[in-house]
């Protein structure tokens, strides 16, 4: 295959990305979205692999390696559980970074590579080189981190350094000036060790941002961390001079920055404090445990109710909204939620779902957990789109998600998460909450909510409480 | 010591309620109090001696050895002079009172050295809603008088098309929206008739519908509400804009419920009669003010009488009518106020002045008449400012582009400045082969703008998924320096490119299938 057949093809490649990513704008054509992506792929790999810069020789190696990584791949996208799929992106995120790593060392030492750059030319392929590296490195030690936090292997807690953000813009200078020796550099062996250094650097500073970021801010962590992914497969574009990495990287790119700002904006934070760490965006001070606004302590008292009064409740309404949060992928209980559903729907009664941006651990992760267990998407619907409808809710049940439920966000502007978008649950008749225990959510707020006069408490696992709400329904 | 709570049988004529029922009964000995109930107590609200005794109480036959034996007596109505009589010395009472309509009973208990908590002083504020027991028989004869006046009436409440022919819906026209009267629209909705009601509070209105009822506002301009959430007197010009809109509903309905009172004051007189001889015949009106004098001119009190065709119920003791219901509520109240007072749940009270609470019920505390409370430190909501006072930005859409509101012209300036001179700096310096990259990459990154802002947020994480399976187009790096056709000479470190080049092969590989794989499975979930 001719070089221009080869561009030809990678043209054709970054269209049918472009529209995999256009078809995600409605379940019914994300299908073929999908579809169009797989082909895109396939049409780059084999235009590459028979190409003008594959010979022969490299066929089994490339085959072998195929064959591992996609085996590999599929198992683990076949044994997956819903509720892991935070985990599994990041994991993902983690093996793009790395992979741009070694790209960008590879293309590196190889002479036949650099061979033909001079002057500019190669100052720019150099500083490409570096950026590759150090934007994969900080994706590949970020993500890692991430799924460690994501799967509670690592606590969720954010982990402050002293004078953290100094470390970081020491980090920073560090790598600025062995960049500037790593272009000054004449050989290999002597751009290998600024090289090796800011990669070290590079990983650690990885480490230490997603470290510092609490178990709530997952969501944006995510999508940045996916943002990342791209900007370094657009750098390892640049560095090939291959334009389908650059377009593709900036697909992804964009796509995660995008997602980060909106789960920003669903938080009413800035992007930067998130990223500062901590909670509050007083210089990343974590908010004091419990930590509620001055001088608003919540009025009135709990109300516990129990599953079969809670069935009683569901069974004599007309219009439920369900809110879900993390609770309930914790709890593995979306399924239980669907047999409640189903059940009520039979019955006549008007369920929908209420899904905040940044309920669960990434974006649209309730979203996938409640399809998985195969509610329909029709009645899955958008904080905005139903947020006017609670006045008219007989019953809004809130499965272990309390900050994206908390009135304080509206009425206390002394509150850490004031001015976020919440679901108004507390306008609807009689609000339930199943929750483990009183415990504030992750941005340690206490929630005034619980304290309402219609609010009622269903303590207890909620998958467990679900089930008996359902034996309750049934009988 | 624990101490006894005695619950004496109720003397007023055709009082059939009980202070406490035996499920009630059970949780008060948790709290570690004994109970004592006098035999035959609660026969009129159909619980045997015998249940009170399974529960735990113990039964007194006589009112006398009863009220000797309890440290603490539980009643509905207040004593007479006789129970007074039996009264321990410096004993304690809890029931309706009344304070400011009995001025002489309060000094015969303070002479008795009593302490008294009246049920009908609990302060209006959120934390005693569960002890307010004025609401909850207020609901309960609510609700009783849209039975009475379907008992009187003489059609359906509802509208049915029958074989027979057509029956129109009764017109239920409600007169005070406080909790009396909300729960009669909610019954009266319930049967299935057309609900109006009327208010002189506008906020109530939500209320009003919320239970199923359409509220008639008077077109005045007065503000009605109270303090505590009562209503208040009216002027002059609001009474006549007032009468005139209850003259035309009289006309229109078929059944008037009223429950208008104003406290301390003798109840307003708001359907005149005139407005009882304009009503059609058979019609019905519920007077529940009728033990404050009637909100109807021809109201006989405690009675059912019938003028100008049309029935008007007088009974003063409509809760009393649903004996077993107001029993269970009232003593639900009671045993929240006993919690109140025995915090400690060690069967011994302790009138804690300092609490809120317990201040405003206590009337009269060791023989000091301690009414009236000072006025109450704040009220359940300030009226008016009921509406959430922080500024909340308007959440957005999650579709559409950007900000939505235009950024100021000086950020755009600004923003447009500097990135003339970046892009100016780079014409300047780099390579035209950079250039070009750069205009791809530049205007990929507005395609993904545009791209991803229409992705619906439901979709959001097979959007990662997915994108994370484009990302491995790494793999092209990683492919084309495995066996590159070697141009020329130099030393080249095959091995290591060879192993780094497969590693990353392998990596990308995992993300490339994986990806795709995973995405395909969740998106084949997302059904109807």
């Amino acid at each position: 295959m001719s070089a221009t057949l080869a561009t030809v093809s990678y043209i054709g490649a970054a269209i049918l990305f472009i529209l995999s990513l256009g078809g995600l704008s409605n379940p019914e054509s994300s299908r073929r979205g999908n579809l169009y992506g797989i082909i895109g792929m396939t049409i780059a790999v084999l235009a590459t692999v028979f190409g003008p810069n594959v010979t022969a020789a490299g066929i089994p190696w490339l085959v072998g390696a195929m064959l591992i990584g996609g085996s590999i791949g599929i198992y683990a996208s076949r044994v997956v559980r819903m509720t892991q799929m935070p985990e599994l992106v990041a994991l993902m995120h983690s093996l793009v970074g790395l992979a741009a790593m070694l790209v960008g060392f590879a293309n590196y030492i190889d002479p036949a590579a650099a061979g033909t750059f001079k002057g500019a030319e190669k100052t720019i392929h150099e500083v490409e080189i570096y950026l590759g590296i150090l934007i994969g490195a900080v994706t590949f030690s970020g993500s890692v981190i991430a799924f460690g936090k994501l799967s509670a292997k690592i606590s969720g807690k954010p982990l402050l350094l002293p004078g953290r953000h100094w470390l970081n813009l020491i980090g920073l200078l560090v790598v600025i000036w062995f960049g500037w020796r790593f272009i000054d550099s004449h050989t290999v062996a002597e751009g290998m060790t600024p090289l090796v250094v800011m990669s070290v650097i590079a990983l650690a500073f990885g480490i230490h941002m997603v470290m510092a970021i609490g178990g709530a801010d997952m969501p944006v962590v995510i999508s940045m961390l996916n943002s990342y992914s791209g900007w370094a497969a657009a750098a390892t574009g640049f560095m090939l001079s291959n334009d389908l990495l650059i377009v593709t990287g900036a697909l992804v790119g964009s796509s995660g920055a995008i997602l980060s700002y909106i789960m920003c904006r669903a938080m009413n934070r800035h992007f930067l404090s998130v990223i500062a760490g901590g909670f509050g965006t007083g210089g990343g001070v974590p908010a004091a445990p419990g930590g509620r606004g001055k001088g608003n302590e919540p009025a009135g008292e709990v109300v516990p109710i129990q599953a079969a009064e809670t069935a009683e409740l569901l069974r004599e309404s007309k219009n439920v909204i369900i809110v879900p949060g993390y609770g309930m992928a914790v709890a593995q209980a979306q399924h239980a939620v669907y047999e409640i559903t189903r059940h009520l729907r039979e019955k006549g009664v008007n369920v929908r779902f209420g899904i905040h941006p940044v309920a669960g651990r990434m974006p649209g992760h309730m979203n996938v957990l409640l399809a998985e267990a195969r509610v329909p998407y029709d009645i899955v619907l958008e904080m905005d789109e139903l947020n006017a409808d609670f006045p008219e809710t007989d019953v809004a049940m809130v499965i272990g998600a309390n900050d994206i439920v908390n009135p304080s966000a509206q009425d206390d502007p002394a509150s850490p998460i004031a001015g976020m978008p919440v679901l108004e649950v507390w306008k609807a008749r009689t609000s339930i909450v199943m929750k483990r225990s009183m415990a504030s959510g992750y941005a340690g707020v206490d929630n005034p909510l619980f304290y309402k006069e219609n609010n009622r408490m269903l303590f207890g696992d909620a998958k467990k409480m679900l089930d008996e709400v359902l034996v309750a329904l049934k009988a | 010591m624990s101490q006894v709570i005695g619950v004496p049988r109720e003397t007023a004529a055709g009082e059939k309620r009980v202070a406490t029922v035996p499920e009630v009964v059970e949780k008060l000995i948790k709290l570690g109090f004994k109970v004592a109930v006098q035999s035959g107590a609660g026969d009129a609200a159909n619980f045997s001696d015998d249940v009170y005794r399974a529960a735990g109480a113990e039964i007194f036959d006589g009112a006398a050895k009863l009220w000797f034996a309890s440290d603490i007596v539980f009643k509905v109505r207040g004593p007479s002079t006789e129970e007074i009589g039996l009264m321990r010395e410096g004993g304690t009472l809890v029931s309706f009172i009344w304070p400011a309509q009995n001025p002489e009973l309060l000094k015969q208990l303070a002479a008795k050295k009593a302490t008294v908590l009246a049920m009908d002083s609990v302060p209006r504020i959120s934390r005693a809603q569960k002890l307010d027991a004025l609401s909850s028989m207020a609901n309960i004869a609510g609700y009783r008088a849209v039975i009475e006046a379907a008992h009187h009436f003489g059609r359906f409440f509802t509208g049915q098309i029958t074989a027979a022919g057509k029956v129109p819906p009764a017109k239920v026209f409600v007169i005070g929206a406080g909790v009396a009267g909300l729960a009669a629209i909610g019954t009266a909705a319930g049967l299935g008739a057309i609900v109006r009601a009327n208010d002189t509070r506008p906020e109530v209105g939500d209320q009003v519908k919320s239970m199923g009822g359409e509220f008639v506002s008077v077109d005045y301009q007065e503000e009605g509400s109270g303090v505590g959430g009562y209503a208040k007197v009216m002027s002059e010009g609001f009474l006549k804009a007032q009468a005139a809109v209850f003259a035309k509903q009289a006309k229109e309905v078929d059944i008037i419920i009223t429950t208008a009172l104003i406290p301390g004051k003798p109840a307003p007189k708001l359907i005149s009669a005139e407005m009882v001889k304009s009503m059609k015949p058979g019609s019905v009106i519920v007077d529940m003010a009728a033990e404050q004098g009637g909100n109807c001119e021809l109201t006989v009190p405690h009675q059912v009488s019938v003028a100008h065709g049309v029935t008007i119920i007088g009974y003063s003791d409509l809760p009393s009518r649903l004996s077993k219901q107001s029993s269970t509520l009232y003593a639900t109240n009671l045993f929240r106020l006993a919690e109140e007072l025995c915090k400690t749940k060690d069967g011994v009270i302790n009138v804690n002045m300092e609490d809120e609470v317990i201040r405003g019920t206590t009337v009269v505390k060791e023989g000091n008449i301690t009414w009236p409370p000072p006025a109450p430190k704040l009220s359940a909501a300030p009226p008016g400012a009921a509406k959430p006072a922080a500024a909340v930005p308007a959440a957005r859409k999650g579709h559409g582009h950007g900000d939505g509101a235009p950024a100021s012209a000086k950020s755009m300036t600004i923003m447009f400045a500097v990135a003339a001179i970046l892009f100016w700096f780079m014409g300047a310096n780099a390579p035209a082969a950079f250039l070009n990259h750069f205009t791809v990459f530049v205007l990929a990154c507005f395609v993904g703008y545009m791209v991803v802002w229409n992705v619906t947020p439901a979709l959001h994480t097979p959007l990662m998924s997915v994108t994370n399976a484009i990302s491995s187009i790494i793999a092209i790096g990683a492919l084309v320096q495995v066996a590159p056709p070697i141009a020329g000479g130099g030393e080249r470190p095959e091995l290591w490119i060879l192993g780094l080049a497969v590693a990353g092969i392998a990596l990308t590989a995992i993300n490339m299938f994986g990806g795709f794989a995973v995405t395909q499975r969740m998106l084949e979930m997302f059904r109807k």
